[in-house]
């Protein structure tokens, strides 16, 4: 059985804005009967304030479809479009106080749908772009279309790669040999290939690099060690995390992890994953390490 | 409220007596039964006794024939790798596309492996396609697994006819027959099967103890090696309270093997009488004429499984659902799937399992409870309209995939 929060079960038990909406003026059919899940919303548009007034619901799905459909409705009622735009899939689930990973995409239906009405509304099309794939790991809700457009995009070899660009495989580890399975068939399909490299037994120390042409002066380390940083922000920003450079010791390069990143079960596979990333443009064996870690008088 | 258990095809309660008859065996007999002292040839007496009962329920010929396990997973994966391991110039297997998982996983994996698994199609009723059968036995085939009733619909193979086919082309026969075990009459000495699984948590006994049925002559390569445990066919000290345990269930079950077929069918029939007549736009799953006695699995149709078995767990009833979101899967049950289930009623199965324990009064109290739970939820959906399905009176639902 999942674990339903009692919000989940309260909405699914009694649900908010259910049934047909005859005054509607925007519509938004989404859902694939092959998966089990789909979804009407029907919204009622003030046409002068753009306000939303009413919004119904008739879904085709499990105890957290429903309960997405009826948070939603509440959610957006009284905003006006553009602010119902932008309520993510996270924000229902958080309006349900979460919802279990393998339920995720139930949120990401009602978004869709919300989408989908706006456009019908406005006279839009609007053509759905989201995909979805089996759930590979369960810790963090990843399916095996992410994971593989992701290491499709970066030319991902290993587990620990996939881990450190998607969350995948950060928790239990239980999904490892899928992860490999994903990474053996993108290898295996990419033109040119070679063989996969099996991963390591354990966790890798990172392998020394190919030595710089030049040394760089500690200026220019500085300057790299910051655009690796940059590079990884967008990433940690979508987690709602953040970093910044705290202080550069040697080969020791102590950050600051912010935001949700601080105290979060990966710090230690997003702090591997900068390393990697670190040794790779430094061309020298460095270690990044969490702020807390700096000694006392540096 | 007293809750109303039909989920037996899950996984069953433990006869008080069989409760009864292990718990001396967590206490005074607590040997080891390889021991040589008097602690242990108590409980080697005990497993000899539960080898025979197990023995009587299946008709087999020996009781050296009964091979203790950890669980039906276990005596499938036995059976499957010892066959190939033990020919190896044979590398295929023939199962078929309604297995349980324990089956139909091992042999995913023994394809990326390089074996050749063929799996048999089924029709709409769930029924095997004989000549495709015949057609695949040859030479190269090491084993033939067919599970003697299937799990979600109680769809049962004619696995004593396969069995005669495969033994003519001299080719190893194997049953899945968990679910089988204990609801129908098995004689296994005047059957070809070769090799059987049973699960004790099925028929009254204790999780975590099984059986694999082993044909005496039937080449073997055992699992697990180590100790001379089962005749050193399974290694591994002997669960003894819980084989004690399965051996009562086994003769309960043979004791009550003619009230499941009478008394139990009688109330599977009354309840899907009372739900069919009651509830438009359903129907009954596999093979109704030729099925356990005590399963029913009715598609609601447009509507979603989970659902309604949320909502018949808050009236305390408790069955189970081939729906995709039941299974955490993006597909509905692969057993209603290979029978051609549209999608718009396969989400909505629902398993109805009995047992000896259920009465007359909690039937009646699901087909009073059934019938709102589906108007409730149908009335949600936007492929129902105001009297049925939303295409049949004139509008229409195609949503854009999501």
């Amino acid at each position: 059985m999942w674990e339903y929060s009692d919000k989940v079960r309260e909405h699914f038990f009694n649900p908010r804005n259910a049934g047909p909406l005859e005054e509607a003026n925007g519509i938004g059919d989404v859902g694939s009967i092959q998966c089990g899940d789909a979804l009407r919303l029907m919204l009622k548009v003030n046409p002068e304030s753009e306000v939303i007034e009413d919004a119904h619901f008739q879904t085709f799905g499990c105890g957290s479809a429903i309960a997405s459909s009826s948070a939603l409705t509440e959610m957006i009622k009284g905003m006006t479009l553009d602010e119902a735009l932008k309520v993510s899939n996270q924000d229902i689930a958080d309006f349900l106080d979460g919802l279990p990973p393998e339920k995720m995409h139930c949120s990401v239906m009602g978004r869709e749908a919300l989408q989908a009405a706006v456009a019908n509304y406005r006279g839009e099309e609007w053509s759905d772009d989201h995909e979805e794939g089996a759930l590979i790991c369960k810790c963090f809700a990843i399916d095996a279309v992410m994971i593989e457009d992701v290491v499709r995009a970066n030319n991902l070899n290993t587990v620990e790669e996939v881990t450190f660009y998607t969350k995948a495989g950060g928790g239990c580890a239980a999904c490892h040999e899928g992860i490999e399975e994903i990474l053996a068939k993108v290898k295996a399909s990419s033109p040119g290939a070679g063989e996969v490299s099996p991963p390591p037994a354990c966790p890798a120390t990172p392998e020394a690099p190919k030595p710089p042409a030049k040394k760089l002066s500690i200026v220019e380390k500085i300057k790299k060690i910051e655009e690796v940083l940059e590079s990884v922000r967008p990433m940690l920003q979508r987690d709602h995390g953040d970093v910044e450079l705290a202080d550069v010791q040697g080969k020791k390069i102590y950050v600051h992890l912010k935001g949700a990143c601080s105290g979060c079960m990966m710090e230690a596979a997003t702090l591997g994953g900068i390393q990697q990333k670190m040794i790779e443009t430094l061309g020298e064996l460095v270690q990044v390490l969490p702020s807390s870690h700096m000694p006392a008088e540096a | 409220m007293e809750p109303i258990y039909l989920d037996n095809n899950a996984t069953t309660r433990v006869d008080p007596s069989v409760v009864e008859t292990m718990l001396p065996f967590f206490t005074e007999h607590f040997g080891n039964a390889s021991s040589m002292h008097a602690f242990g040839s108590q409980v080697g007496k005990a497993l000899k006794n539960a080898r025979a009962q197990v023995q009587a329920l299946l008709g087999a010929e020996h009781d050296s024939e009964i091979i203790f396990t950890s669980c039906g997973t276990e005596s499938d994966s036995t059976a499957i790798l010892s066959a190939l391991k033990a020919q190896p110039e044979r590398n295929t297997v023939i199962t078929t596309m309604v297995e349980h998982p324990a089956i139909l996983t091992l042999c995913e994996w023994l394809e990326k492996e390089g074996y050749i698994v063929h799996k048999l199609k089924v029709d709409k009723k769930g029924r095997l396609d004989i000549d495709e059968y015949k057609s695949l036995l040859n030479d190269r085939v090491a084993i033939v697994s067919v599970m003697w009733a299937n799990n979600e619909t109680g769809t049962i193979f004619p696995v004593e006819e396969m069995a005669e086919l495969a033994a003519a082309k001299g080719i190893m026969f194997h049953t899945d027959a968990v679910q089988a075990v204990g609801k129908i009459p098995i004689d296994l000495k005047n059957t070809k099967i070769d090799m059987l699984s049973l699960s004790g948590h099925k028929l009254h006994a204790p999780k975590g103890i099984g059986v694999l049925y082993l044909r005496r002559g039937c080449r073997f390569r055992p699992l697990l090696r180590g100790g001379h445990q089962e005749r050193g066919r399974r290694a591994g000290t002997e669960n003894s309270a819980s084989i004690v345990g399965l051996g009562q269930a086994c003769q309960l079950a043979l004791e009550h093997m003619e009230a499941e077929n009478t008394t139990v069918k009688a109330l599977r029939d009354k309840l899907e009488q009372g739900i069919l007549s009651q509830v438009s736009h359903c129907f009954v799953t596999g093979d109704p004429r030729n099925r356990l006695p005590n399963t029913c699995n009715i598609a609601f149709e447009y509507i979603e499984g989970e659902a309604i078995l949320l909502l018949l767990n808050k009236l305390g009833i408790a069955c189970s659902s081939g729906s995709a979101c039941t299974s955490g899967s993006l597909e509905p049950s692969h057993v209603m799937r290979a029978m051609g289930i549209p999608y718009t009623a396969a989400h909505g199965t629902i398993r109805f399992s009995l047992s000896r324990y259920n009465t007359e009064a909690e039937v009646d109290r699901v087909i009073a409870a059934v019938p709102g739970i589906i108007a409730q939820l149908r009335k949600l959906s936007p492929y129902w309209g105001e009297q049925g399905p939303a295409s049949a009176n004139g509008g229409s639902f195609t949503p854009a995939y999501a």
